[in-house]
């Protein structure tokens, strides 16, 4: 299992490097420039060009960047917040957007394991066929109509959530906004997580089990819900990194400074803050694939199939 | 409840329908098996034909939209102050059935050891959790009781196997783990569904001689389902050869091997491989069972029986007495019914099997 899990933690890294060159290669030869070039002469860009190191060799460029980054410098800005270090500004954003999905991604998965779970041990029944209504609705409704809805009836009707976020009030102005960001994980958890059930419901295993007089439960616990929640870790793996990573639409109705929106201004400013989106771009796959490496040492603890690698079963 | 006294099980007049989509599925229609102490009774017939439903019924592993519009299955066994009780399986509720009979009275052996085993427990655990379930010791206790059983049923290395999980261990070692399971609590019944059909054929063989001998040195009852009739000679006391939902001929194993009455059982026989003859005339049976979204009209077996009567097609046949333990449904056994025989291959066939086996008695 050490063994596996350094593995995986050496592959990691190497997709990490690989990802970020490319990232730096493909901002570079993006159509745009780094900064609002409309309102400056062509020597002002040439200095700003030069100022920034543009016209080097990429392999120069990509060296100087990683090293900087050896050091948790993100450099700074080319176009936004007036050339702010990228560090500050990300540090806020990312601790806005990744409170914010968290409580969802909790709300989310605790609420879609318990309609799941109860619509599995209630199948055919109208739990069941609510739980698949619901399921149907969370997936195909976008959150931010969900949020929209909700400031219509909670803010503006009944003033009780605040309008928009409010730094100051945290967890009261998250509760609208993770609500409706959980409506997707939520719902696709509960669909996923019934189906998984009932299928082990009706497997060979689960009828021994029940042939050994297990019942209620004890049988729910010990083998049904370990068996169906093995796959479950898969589905939940990139919803929580969509969710941490915030949603650009969300942020901006609700007016939270996350990633999100950073991602966007980075892009649809004046000009393509090349910085910007490079920070972005490799904290997205750095979540990712951390997520990903999660889920793969979580797999090997849960499925003995995966941690005990090698089979060493004789005849009969 | 009405049962002789040495019959431990007795299905009577059974009848289960299934909900489905496409409609009702009369899939057992008024199915009566006994099972004495100590004997073993087979259910034969192809696939379809209502075996594991039967059995499920009495474990209460119906599927849920199964409905038992009919019957009883009744179950006699000793309380623990020692007096007989006679109970109906079928009225009890789940919870009592899993408390006082499944695991400790009545076992289970599935026909599949590749997924009836749960693969994130190891089989140490799995093998305890009847014994501590049905509080028949503490955890040492299990423990070694575990560790008995495996040895019982011929796993060796039986310290270091507790530990793997089911993936680590062969087909065969995991249909001995499946039996070692079902012995756990020492019950009175085992009941196989097809437990060697998923095996090599030389596995095949030794997860049977461990079933006979188990039985033997436990005493159990068996029931033993199969679609392999030279499996069944080698194990039943009893044969219930079933079809399309009903029991159509019920005998001893020499009385339905070498009298069979039914021209189904006679198709059932031709079919078996015969090492000695290659003779192509010995086919399986023509066209499939019914469907039985529709309830057949007259015999089931009509249309695919060569020898139908013209009342096949409008009455269904009783079970017509052979002899006092010898049954069959057709009506060729009507007194007023033209006189058939059995196929000459078949006959020849069945009298040079006879004469082997009296060569080893
Ligand atoms: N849950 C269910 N819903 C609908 N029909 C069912 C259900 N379970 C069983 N049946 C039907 O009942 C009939 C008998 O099935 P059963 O499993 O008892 O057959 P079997 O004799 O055990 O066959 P096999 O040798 O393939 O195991 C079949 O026609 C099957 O389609
Ligand atoms: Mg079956």
């Amino acid at each position: 299992m050490k063994k596996y899990i350094l593995k995986r933690v050496a592959m990691s890294l190497a997709t990490l490097l690989l990802i970020t060159f490319v990232l730096f290669v493909l901002v570079r030869i993006m159509p745009g420039n780094p900064f609002p070039s409309e309102r400056m002469s062509a020597e002002q860009i040439a200095n700003k060009r030069a100022e920034l190191g543009l016209d080097d060799p990429v392999l120069v460029q990509f060296s100087r960047y990683m090293a900087n980054l050896a050091h948790g410098d993100f450099g700074k800005g080319t176009s936004l917040y007036y050339g702010a270090p990228i560090k500050t500004v990300l540090g806020q954003c990312i601790s806005n957007s990744f409170r914010i999905g968290g409580l969802a991604i909790f709300i989310g998965t605790a609420v879609g394991l318990i309609l799941g779970i109860t619509a599995a041990l209630n199948k055919g029944t109208f739990l069941d066929a609510f739980c698949t209504v619901f399921s149907i609705l969370g997936v195909c409704v976008p959150g931010y109509v969900f949020l929209i809805f909700l400031q219509y009836f909670f803010s503006y009707k009944i003033p009780f959530f605040p309008y928009f976020f409010d730094s100051s009030r945290f967890l009261f102005s998250s509760v609208m906004p993770a609500l409706s960001l959980s409506l997707f994980t939520m719902s696709t958890v509960a669909r996923f997580t019934r189906n998984e059930m009932v299928e082990v419901m009706d497997s060979d295993y689960v009828h021994l089990a029940e042939s050994k007089g297990m019942y209620g439960n004890m049988l729910v616990t010990r083998h049904i819900l370990r068996n169906a929640l093995i796959p479950i870790v898969t589905v939940l793996a990139p919803l929580i990194v969509d969710l941490l990573t915030g949603a650009l639409v969300v942020e901006k109705i609700y007016g939270i400074n996350g990633i999100g929106k950073l991602m966007v201004d980075s892009i649809a400013g004046e000009g393509v803050d090349y910085n910007y989106v490079l920070a972005l771009g490799i904290l997205y796959s750095a979540l990712y694939i951390g997520i990903m490496l999660i889920v793969d040492i979580l797999y090997g603890l849960l499925d003995p199939r995966i941690r005990v690698a090698s089979s060493e079963g004789g005849d009969a | 409840m009405e049962m002789n006294e040495n019959t431990i099980l007795k299905f009577e007049d059974l009848d289960i329908s299934f909900r489905t989509n496409a409609g009702v599925v009369h899939a057992i229609r008024g199915v009566n098996i006994e099972l004495r102490r100590g004997e073993t009774v087979a259910i034969v017939g192809e696939s379809g034909s209502g075996k594991s439903v039967t059995v499920k019924a009495a474990v209460g592993l119906l599927d849920g939209n199964a409905t038992v519009n009919r019957g009883k299955i009744l179950y006699r066994y000793k309380n623990d102050d020692g007096t007989e009780k006679v109970v109906d399986l079928l009225a009890m509720s789940k919870r009592e059935l899993r408390t006082t009979i499944n695991g400790s009275r009545i076992a289970m052996v599935f026909q599949d050891p590749m997924t009836s085993l749960d693969p994130t427990m190891t089989i140490g655990k799995q093998i305890m959790e009847g014994i501590l379930l049905h509080k028949r010791g503490d955890k040492a206790f299990a423990h070694a009781r575990a560790l008995e059983l495996l040895e019982l049923v011929g796993i060796t290395d039986a310290e270091k196997r507790m530990k793997n999980y089911p993936h680590q261990l062969s087909g065969g070692m995991r249909q001995r783990v499946v039996i070692a399971i079902a012995l756990a609590c020492d019950p009175d019944i085992l009941i196989c569904d097809e437990p060697t059909t998923a095996l090599d054929v030389t596995i095949q063989a030794r997860i049977l001689e461990l079933i006979k001998d188990v039985q033997d040195r436990l005493g159990l009852s068996v029931i033993y389902i199969t679609h392999d009739l030279g499996v069944v000679a080698k194990v039943a006391d009893y044969v219930n050869v079933m079809y399309a939902g009903k029991i159509i001929e019920v005998g001893t194993v020499n009385e339905v091997f070498y009298e069979p009455k039914h021209p189904y059982t006679w198709g059932l026989l031709a079919a078996m491989p015969d090492l000695e003859t290659d003779d192509d005339r010995l086919a399986s049976i023509p066209g499939s069972p019914p469907n039985l979204l529709h309830e057949p009209v007259g015999d089931a077996f009509a249309a695919r029986n060569a020898f139908a009567l013209k009342i096949d097609e409008k009455a269904e046949p009783p079970l017509f007495k052979v002899s006092d333990t010898h049954y069959a449904a057709t009506w060729l056994l009507h007194p007023d019914a033209p006189k058939v025989e059995m196929p000459k291959e078949l006959q020849t066939r069945l009298e040079r099997a006879k004469k082997e086996a009296e060569k080893y008695q």
